[in-house]
């Protein structure tokens, strides 16, 4: 098309400890707002690695080194929709029991007993159905804001996003309504029902999410590094075989040496060939990378290209 | 602006974050270039390459505007309808781009882009000027000054114009150098000077990572210029300023010695364990004991970074007050303010608003409109309503005396957010100037 970039631009950046510094800073600054501006915050956890780093940031911002009594002033909180990955759950329970945290859990299998989410089919995705069993969560618990780890970087829609983004009673999101943010005078006015989405990690993209987890030894499951699992290749991704993701009679499994980019429902989160055993092959993959996230890992997104801003103003995550 | 620099100052190089907003109309060619830079910054990966050369279809170049645009509804009309931020990095510096629409409707979010930009990239489409009035009188475009005046106003600390489509005009160089003295001019009379004037073709990349001589033009590129800005240096040398954002309820680990922390973010100076701080409004004083860095023990923070302050005695401190160096706060209640208005509905004179001065909610009420802006000739016109998407200077009183600075001294002394109180809409931003007497 034009003359080829000079080489240098291809080279990577030389992202030094104060580059990742400035991110730490904004993204504590951010948690500390939340929990002082608004009554019942709950951070959310899935044993993610975005949710990792932001759980990590929130030791960082609420605890002080050689304190072992404190606890975070929020609660952490789970959808599950009865198809993570059973080494995920392991690895959440098990991190929150050493935290000393207090997580809450929402089943999405409860909100189906209860008649709010109606799968078309057995097979089909729950993932799309978690903004349900989300939004009763937060009504049970009167939560006010709820922090994630959802980066601009991810998706078209996310790239818009405030770092606080005011959600209406019905946990909508306005995109062409959205309150101006002026500096970090942030509008945590509310009415009753509505609440807020906080995004610490916001201006974090995916290098950087792995660059930290590297500096600071963040522990995360077993599956974001590589193993062999049993996959099947269908439409350019790798699809893993489990109990609710059965292969298709014409389908050949094959045992593949994997990790994942992203960790979520069984039915719709794809890994990725890798050989990376640790966070620094990791980051050494990202820097080569040519595929985005969620176009190599999440069948949902592949629907349409305004998959992400529908099921956002619908009140998912 | 001032500069303080410290010895300890990172060397040049070692920046921070470059986080910029890009201003221009629908056609300037804004889209284009964001698409260009993260073109260039191997922004851009595989998958949503491919999707844009099916788009183009085969052999046809593509459309490099088509990578910023987010929402399915901005799509469907073909603009940009809301801040979008993205991500490049070069070897030397990561970026975080603040997409601004160009929409005059859509003024507040680029109100929004500029608060918190360290530098504005304002873009300025030759092939719209009418090079055929007789020199030197070479108008620029409403939109070009209202793009840049509006980001001198929120004091964005580095205004660059990248003046595009140069490679459409017939005598490139002589078309820059008479851009380029309209806009110096200009920005003379704005008062800034601006930090870059690049001539680019963001279509074929010209001057926005590649050298060309495209307009007679020999200095650095739009991206090399963005790479060497220097960061935003706030005021260390100030007197220490610090509002609270947050109380840890009990940070002690020991039996017996459980000391509250105070955080928040230093505004301007540096705070020092030994320091003598005095709590606003409660003016009483105390000395830091203590200070932490996200959790860590420090023996002092500078401006810019958040800090965990513990005081040597008991103080009853909560968030919205603030500690600073004793003597150097003069609290008002009543002062002139400049009002950028981001409402559908007008401000109303009296009407009392909810207003957040650092981490502080309190009443307040604009008590006159002394004059709007006319933000294409600069000028203040006598005018007693301010209605969306309008600057105006105002006289406004708090209900409770605060520790003002002026906005072009301190960004978070000298702003307020005023939110109007029956919707929680984020009505407007004060820019605080001279305080008055009750």
């Amino acid at each position: 098309m034009n003359a080829p970039t000079p080489l240098d631009r291809l080279l990577l950046p030389e992202v030094d400890a104060g580059q990742l510094d400035a991110l730490e800073e904004e993204a504590i600054f951010i948690l500390r707002e939340t929990a002082a501006a608004f009554e019942r915050p709950a951070l959310l956890f899935s044993g993610g690695k975005d949710s990792c780093v932001v759980l990590h940031l929130a030791q960082k911002a609420f605890k002080l080194e050689g304190s072992t009594k404190s606890r975070l002033p929020f609660p952490l909180l789970h959808v599950d929709t009865g198809h993570n990955f059973p080494e995920v759950i392991a690895f959440r329970d098990q991190l929150v029991a050493e935290l000393g945290e207090k997580l809450v859990v929402s089943h999405l299998e409860d909100s189906i007993a209860r008649g709010s989410v109606r799968l078309a089919s057995a097979e089909e995705s729950r993932n799309g159905h978690q903004s349900v069993t989300l939004m009763e969560a937060v009504e049970a618990h009167r939560f006010d804001a709820l922090i994630g780890g959802a980066r601009r970087d991810e998706e078209k829609a996310r790239a818009k996003e405030r770092i606080l983004s005011h959600r209406d009673s019905f946990g909508q999101w306005q995109p062409k309504n959205q309150r101006p943010e002026l500096w970090t005078l942030f509008n945590t006015r509310l009415k009753p029902g509505e609440h807020v989405r906080a995004f610490p990690i916001s201006n974090w993209t995916e290098l950087d999410v792995w660059l930290y987890i590297q500096r600071e030894r963040i522990a995360l499951p077993s599956l974001y590094y590589t193993h062999r699992r049993d996959v099947v290749r269908r439409k350019g991704l790798l699809v893993p075989v489990t109990a609710v993701t059965p292969p298709a009679a014409d389908e050949i499994v094959e045992s593949v040496a994997v990790r994942f980019r992203t960790v979520g429902d069984m039915t719709c989160t794809c890994p990725v060939e890798s050989l990376a055993a640790d966070a620094a092959d990791v980051v050494g993959e990202t820097l080569l990378v040519t595929i985005s996230e969620r176009g190599a890992t999440r069948m949902d997104d592949r629907t349409s290209d305004a998959s992400m801003e529908r099921r956002k103003k619908e009140g998912y995550f | 602006m001032g500069l303080a620099l410290r010895d300890d100052e990172p060397a040049p190089g070692a920046h921070r974050p470059l986080r910029f907003l890009t201003a221009g109309s629908v056609d300037d060619g804004k889209s284009t270039l964001i698409g260009r830079l993260l073109l260039d910054g191997r922004a851009i990966l595989a998958d949503q390459l491919d999707a844009l050369e099916a788009k183009a279809g085969g052999g046809q170049p593509i459309d490099l505007a088509l990578l910023t645009d987010g929402l399915e509804a901005e799509r469907e009309q073909g603009i940009t309808i809301d801040v979008a931020y993205r991500y490049f990095a070069t070897r030397a510096r990561k970026f975080v781009i603040a997409d601004a629409p160009g929409h005059e409707q859509y003024t507040r979010n680029m109100v929004t882009a500029a608060a918190g930009s360290d530098a504005a990239v304002v873009l300025v489409d030759v092939t719209k000027l009418d090079f055929t009035a007789p020199a030197p009188a070479l108008r620029l475009l409403p939109q070009t000054r209202r793009h840049a005046l509006l980001a001198q106003l929120l004091r964005v600390p580095h205004i660059v114009f990248a003046v595009n489509k140069l490679d459409a005009v017939a005598d490139a160089s002589a078309a820059f150098a008479r851009v380029r003295a309209a806009l110096v001019a200009f920005a003379a009379e704005a008062g800034f000077v601006p930090a870059g004037i690049v001539p680019i073709s963001a279509l074929h990349g010209d001057n926005v990572s590649r050298t060309s001589a495209l307009g007679g033009y020999d200095g650095p590129t739009l991206l090399a210029l963005l790479e060497q800005l220097p960061d935003d240096i706030v005021a260390t040398r100030a007197a220490a300023l610090l509002p609270v954002q947050y109380v840890g309820a009990d940070a002690g680990s020991g039996a017996g010695h459980r000391p509250r922390v105070l955080w928040g973010r230093v505004a301007r100076g540096e705070v020092a364990v030994g320091d003598p701080l005095v709590v606003f409004p409660s003016g009483e004083t105390a000395s830091v004991s203590e200070l932490y860095v996200a959790g860590k023990r420090v023996d002092f923070v500078g401006a810019g970074r958040s800090a965990g302050v513990v005081l040597d005695r008991q103080l009853d401190v909560s968030r919205g007050d603030w500690l600073a160096a004793p003597g150097s706060v003069a609290p008002s209640a009543r002062f002139r303010a400049t009002l950028a208005w981001l409402d559908s509905e007008p401000a109303v004179i009296g009407r009392r608003y909810w207003l957040r001065h650092g981490n502080r909610w309190l009443h307040g009420r604009i008590a006159t409109i002394d004059s709007k802006l006319d933000i294409a000739t600069l000028a203040a016109r006598e005018a007693h309503e301010l209605g969306v998407n309008e600057i105006g200077e105002v006289i406004v009183e708090t209900q409770q005396p605060l520790p003002l600075a002026r906005f072009s001294d301190d960004r978070v002394a000298g702003a307020l957010l005023v939110v109007d109180p029956a919707t929680n809409r984020t009505s407007g931003t004060l820019l605080v100037g001279e305080s008055l007497a009750a």
